[in-house]
């Protein structure tokens, strides 16, 4: 559906040359929804207006539905950019204008018909639930009402792509959640493929199915997102999963802990929950296992649990104990210091 | 005041005519010219939609350099340009010439002014919809605008009456003239002070209206 071809982009400012993107090459399959995570200054903003070519790469390609959208004329682009909608974290809406006119007034300067608009505006502002506000002015509209009005615009344009660009990072959890919840259904009804970017580990958990991972202008590390979550190979993922503070002990509880014994994160996957390993362990191995904390992330279509485990006796039979769990359906990760 | 009003009442009704024939006829003009240079502004500016450095320079410096000459003495450099133009440099044709010259670049800047504050990320949503850089300034920047853009046509309708009362140096008539031509020259300060307080009055009616409008349009 979209396939970005090493993109790199540069921009200038006085002297300086800005490496925003360095070869960044990625593709989203149709219907998925496609998530880049990274902190700000990473380059997922440029990367994201590299579809739409709001910015043009420096280099590279960019193709959506197999076209070459650097070749193409300003006309045929602007035919392009109506099957994109694109949200954004500000909700650019028009402050001088109503709910319904939002929506109406892109769809009157493409030369829509009277009838086609009054329909299609009405259809989606029943889908995102503001048929109510439909008079209403933003300025009287709260910040997730506000990102509704974006989607039902960007919806109105019945596109095949919808450009996410943080459309929740300044809305509340709450709000996030009914406007990612919102972004499921518009996925899953309408077929629409969704590229998102966020820093907001939270979204990508949520609704996405695979994951790019963005640093310094690169994409560090892709993949489905359960992979991801569960394997993060590089640094700057694991910085963002552990960002999310699941295990935080405290250092003086953590060292007792490790002269007793060891430390292990245990992940378990979907199915993988079934077998009682920590019993096993204790039974097989004469070991003492106790869990110290856990939880349960709740992925697009998985669920995710994490144990922080401490293994209590000889330290010939924990490292045999340990060796066990590595052997298991089950990933293992040893905590020190 | 009977008296007064039967003595002047026809000349200061023929007066506030002329004037408000010039402010409106320059107005008109200079919106005309104004608007688009304003627009020409935001489009080449730096970032904007058609960055063009040139252009930005030369439209910029030109305004800036209209707009350091005062009134007074456009009026009088003007009077080849001016005899070009309308074929006279006497009466109301002949002052607005000068006033739209003098006007117009005041209005693109504070029509620029206006539009720079719209935001840029109602633009960028709009071109990410694939429309038209024409149907964006007009429906999007314009339209978000258009309260700032009237308190700024407000500002330049008051600084064109002032304007209008140097105009009575090439004939044009109107208040100020008749201020200056009576009240002054032949020495009756009433006919001054009649003429001060009608201006003050058009004045206040024209920034009231102005406000009045702008909030109406702001809709927030």
């Amino acid at each position: 559906m979209i396939r970005l071809e090493h993109i790199s982009k540069t921009f200038r400012v006085g002297k300086n040359k800005i490496e925003a993107l360095k070869d960044v090459s990625l593709e989203v399959n149709k219907g998925e929804i496609f998530g880049v995570i990274g902190f700000s200054g990473a380059g997922k903003s440029t990367l994201i207006r590299c579809i739409n070519l709001l910015e043009r790469p420096t280099n590279g390609k960019v193709f959506v539905e197999d076209r070459d959208v650097l070749t193409l004329n300003k006309k045929d682009l602007r035919k392009l950019r109506r099957k994109i909608g694109m949200i954004f974290q500000g909700y650019n809406l028009l402050e001088t204008a109503t709910v319904y006119e939002n929506i109406a007034t892109p769809l009157r300067l493409e030369g829509v018909s009277k009838d086609e608009i009054k329909q299609r505006a009405e259809k989606y502002l029943d889908i995102v639930g503001l048929t109510d506000r439909r008079n209403a002015f933003p300025s009287q509209l709260s910040g997730g009402q506000k990102q509704r009005v974006a989607i039902a615009r960007a919806l109105a344009h019945e596109p095949e792509i919808l450009l996410s660009d943080e459309a929740t990072s300044a809305l509340d959890p709450n709000t996030t959640d009914a406007i990612l919840e919102l972004l499921l259904r518009v996925n899953k009804e309408l077929g629409i493929t969704i590229f998102l970017i966020t820093h907001e580990l939270n979204v990508i958990q949520r609704i996405c199915d695979r994951v790019a991972v963005m640093e310094n202008g690169k994409v560090v590390e892709q993949g489905s997102v359960v992979d991801v979550f569960t394997r993060p190979q590089q640094a700057m993922t694991k910085q963002f999963i552990s960002n999310e503070a699941k295990f935080a002990i405290p250092v003086q509880l953590k060292g007792e802990l490790l002269k007793t014994g060891k430390l292990v994160k245990l992940t378990f996957l979907g199915e993988s929950s079934k077998d009682p390993v920590l019993a096993t362990l204790a039974k097989q191995f004469d070991v003492l296992p106790s869990i110290i904390a856990g939880g349960i992330d709740q992925l697009k279509d998985q669920s995710v649990g994490n144990l922080l485990v401490h293994i209590k006796g000889d330290q010939s039979k924990v490292e045999t104990a340990v060796k066990f769990l590595h052997e298991q359906d089950v990933l293992v990760e040893e905590v020190n210091e | 005041m009977a008296n007064f009003l039967n003595e002047w009442g026809g000349s200061i009704w023929e007066a506030f005519i002329q004037t408000t024939q010039m402010t409106l006829i320059s107005l008109a003009f200079s919106i005309l010219i104004g608007l688009p240079l304003g627009v020409l502004l935001v489009l080449t500016r730096k970032n904007g939609q058609w960055d063009n450095p040139i252009a930005f320079t030369i439209v910029n410096s030109l305004i800036n350099v209209i707009r350091s000459v005062p009134f007074i003495i456009l009026l009088f450099f003007l009077l080849p340009f001016t005899k070009s133009v309308v074929g006279t440099t006497i009466g109301v044709k002949g002052v607005i010439v000068p006033l739209v010259v003098a006007c117009a670049p005041y209005i693109a800047r504070l029509l620029e002014t206006a539009m720079l504050e719209v935001s840029k990320g109602v633009i960028e949503a709009y071109q990410s919809m694939g429309i038209s850089t024409p149907k964006i300034i007009w429906h999007v920047i314009i339209r978000e605008a258009r309260s700032s853009i009237i308190l700024g046509l407000t500002i330049a309708i008051i600084g064109l009456i002032g304007e209008t009362a140097m105009a009575g140096f090439v004939g044009a008539g109107g208040l100020g003239d008749l201020a200056y031509q009576f009240g002054y020259v032949r020495f009756q300060p009433d006919v001054m002070y009649a003429v001060i307080i009608i201006l003050i009055i058009i004045v206040q009616i024209v920034q009231s209206i102005g406000n009045l409008i702008a909030r109406r349009l702001k809709k927030n």
